[in-house]
């Protein structure tokens, strides 16, 4: 029912979107509404992002991370002396919305540079539409190695800035067998989400090599409002923890259904969680578990710092590890923008993937061959309603 | 064994809201024979209601058992009203036209208000509901004046999900050496018999209801009788929406994430639930929702998770062969 409805409503986007009447959702419709200059004295970056939706989070951060590297640039005196300008349109959270957000921002706005999604499933949608355009697209924090990866090639034009599924992964099963000492974990994860597959599948490998056990592997959908089958189920089998690779409206509700059933385990997870929303809905209940996530807000490096005292003043606020990786997929796509030898996707494509050592919020990131960043994960805890630094662990 | 008792918790208290949700569909078969598929978007849109009316008392910092009543009963009205008009609007002008014409109409009203309310809200597109009424050219008459500017700026709610406040205390006892019940899962099933014994003695005991069962029977044979054929079945509409309403809001009280699709999955399974148990039957969509419940539970309980509703579905359509007409339905006779 719902794949039909989406199926729908993917074609009626698409009517509209070539009728070209349709106006941008986010916060563009000021700047989109001005006549596009020119593409010789300006350039243009298109972000896509979940600006409403279950993880609406993720998208405010993640554009205010961009706006803020723009404007930091444009301070400078732009790319090659021209002034960036950014154009957001919102996914709604819905992988086809990304993909005709990205066919519009490369196909009629004729951007230089893509970024987004935050999520896997959605990069995944936008990503054959980036490389069928030659434009290149760095996603910020999409984990899932299909994302630059089709099958065994890679694919030419997107990047991402942030670490893997399988990292990702590895490092909670090694956090939790090491240092929290566990032998039993449950997983429970989102089927329809290729991140918490990814990341469901990497944490089990490592953990059982580590000498672990897997007590349970149950399931939900993402929207589900009921979890306590599931949790009745993993409760019986008694594990120590439980991994719950979701996105953080879900795992709040998680969270709290298992205090309601009076389990007590730890809930672990990954970068999905990393949103205040989790705290606040969450409240009591999720206190006490820990999260993978790109980087600490808590860490005293000045480069860090100084991107927090930034953000700080310019939105109020913390920035989340979304914030950071969208200021750093921006800044090395600028930089690598800026070293490139034309405008043209192509030179733009092969500037990024020349990236290495940019000292980015988030680590030091390289590209590989793969288009990946290899950079260290952190594992924070839920501690008092915001997340603390625990540890860092390295590639 | 603590395991199995849990589950049937579980069960029962998600069951529960299914058999309110089928009530209201079941009603609406028994007197029209119309499917009425946006009733799962009315329990969304009650949702809504009572998050709003719960923002606007400060129910999330200072719950009180009048604040709660207030939202419950904000929240039936303003769901008796939707159901009222969907159906003055959508349904009656095409009441004499084929079955089909109607069923369709119900989906696309489904649609309306699922894509409706998942639209940026006005506050976002800077204008007040009055201007939107003004702009499409209708004045707003000064009796109007207070109740428009009654609506939140924050309407429509647009797709991000919402986080209803807690109604009252949420009490959790452990009963039989480990079984979890808290306050809710016994409110929500003592409501909800409560509602299906009121409405068994409204369709069986009232003048309303003997009137409902004749327009059931033939509606325009109970016209030519001197029975207000369109006043029955408005009412049965905003019966069925307000019992709707109750649902939402036991849902959204234990289980806090609202948002505009959420009325979909819930109202397609308290649709199979009200066949299962035989539509047009009012103990029989109880007893359907229960078992759905349950099965759900169970499968996703002692078998694989991802299976919950294949398996409980494909179990439905087992029963529905050997007993077509549901559990407690009446078989009908197809006459020729």
């Amino acid at each position: 029912m719902r794949a039909a409805r989406a199926v729908a409503l993917l074609a009626a986007s698409l009517a509209v979107v070539a009728c070209q009447s349709k106006k941008p959702e986010a916060e563009a419709p000021a700047k989109a509404a001005a006549a596009p200059a020119p593409a010789s004295d300006k350039v243009l970056v298109g972000h896509v992002g979940s600006m409403t939706g279950s993880e609406a989070t993720f998208g405010q951060s993640t554009d205010n991370g961009i706006k803020l590297a723009i404007e930091q640039w444009n301070a400078k005196g732009g790319i090659k002396g021209k002034n960036i300008t950014l154009r957001t349109y919102d996914s709604q959270g819905k992988p086809e919305e990304a993909a005709v957000a990205a066919t519009r921002l490369i196909v009629n706005d004729k951007v230089n540079l893509l970024l987004g999604e935050v999520a896997s499933s959605r990069s995944l949608a936008m990503a054959p539409v980036a490389d069928g355009n030659a434009t290149p697209m760095i996603t910020p924090s999409s984990t899932n190695p299909r994302v630059t990866k089709d099958k065994d090639k890679v694919r030419p034009f997107v990047f991402r800035v942030c670490f893997i599924d399988p990292f990702q992964g590895t490092v909670m099963a090694k956090f939790a067998r090491n240092d929290l000492k566990v032998d039993r974990v449950a997983i429970l994860r989102d089927v329809g989400n290729d991140y918490s597959m990814g990341l469901a599948d990497y944490f089990l490998a490592k953990f059982k090599e580590l000498g672990g056990t897997i007590v349970d592997d149950q399931s939900y959908k993402a929207g589900d409002q009921d979890f306590k089958a599931q949790l009745t189920a993993i409760k019986n089998k008694n594990p120590q923890a439980i991994y719950v690779p979701g996105y953080y409206t879900d795992v709040a509700l998680i969270a709290r259904q298992a205090r309601e059933l009076g389990m007590k385990q730890p809930l672990l997870g990954g970068d999905g969680w990393d949103s205040s929303k989790l705290f606040e809905i969450g409240g009591k209940a999720i206190e006490g578990s820990f999260f993978s996530n790109h980087y600490s807000p808590d860490d005293p490096s000045p480069r860090i710092q100084e991107f927090v005292t930034a953000y700080k003043a310019r939105f109020g606020g913390v920035p989340d590890g979304l914030a950071a990786q969208g200021y750093d997929a921006a800044m090395v796509g600028f930089d690598a923008m800026n070293r490139a030898a034309d405008g043209s996707g192509t030179a733009i494509r092969d500037a990024i993937a020349a990236t290495k050592g940019y000292p980015g919020v988030t680590g030091i990131i390289t590209i590989d061959a793969n288009h990946d960043a290899v950079k260290p994960a952190v594992v924070l805890e839920v501690k008092d309603g915001k997340s603390s630094y625990v540890t860092t662990v390295a590639p | 064994m603590t395991e199995f008792l849990q589950h049937v918790v579980n069960g029962v208290s998600l069951g529960t809201i299914y058999a309110l949700i089928a009530l209201g569909y079941t009603m609406v078969y028994g007197v029209l024979k119309l499917i009425n598929f946006a009733h799962g978007d009315v329990y969304m849109a009650a949702a809504f209601a009572g998050f709003y009316i719960a923002t606007a008392l400060g129910v999330r910092d200072h719950p009180t058992i009048g604040k709660a009543l207030a939202v419950l009963v904000g929240s039936m009205a303003a769901a008796g009203a939707l159901g009222w008009a969907i159906e003055r609007f959508a349904y009656r002008p095409l009441r004499n036209r084929p079955r089909l014409a109607t069923l369709i109409t119900a989906i696309g009203i489904s649609f309306l208000l699922e894509y409706g309310f998942q639209l940026p809200s006005l506050q976002a597109q800077g204008r007040t509901f009055e201007e939107v009424l003004r702009g499409w050219g209708w004045a707003v008459p000064g009796w109007l004046h207070s109740l428009v500017g009654v609506l939140p700026s924050t309407f429509p709610p647009g797709p991000t999900p919402r986080f209803f406040p807690e109604p009252f205390t949420r009490i959790d006892w452990t009963v039989l050496g480990g079984v979890h019940v808290s306050n809710y899962d016994v409110v929500s099933f003592l409501v909800a018999v409560g509602f299906m014994l009121l409405l068994q003695w409204i369709v069986y005991r009232t003048r309303f209801g003997t009137a409902m069962r004749a327009v059931s029977f033939d509606p325009r044979v109970a016209g030519l009788m001197g029975i207000p054929v369109n006043r029955v079945i408005s009412a049965t509409f905003v019966l069925g929406s307000v019992l709707a309403a109750v649902a939402a809001l036991l849902v959204a009280g234990s289980r806090p994430r609202i948002d505009p699709i959420m009325g979909l999955m819930p109202g397609l399974k308290a649709f199979v639930a009200a066949v299962f148990g035989g539509i047009g039957n009012v103990p029989g969509a109880m007893l359907g929702g229960i078992v759905l419940g349950l099965a759900e539970e169970m499968v996703a309980g002692y078998t694989v998770s991802s299976f919950r509703d294949g398996i409980a579905f494909a179990m439905l359509i087992l029963v529905l062969i050997v007993r077509p007409e549901g559990l407690l339905g009446r078989p009908t006779v197809e006459k020729v």
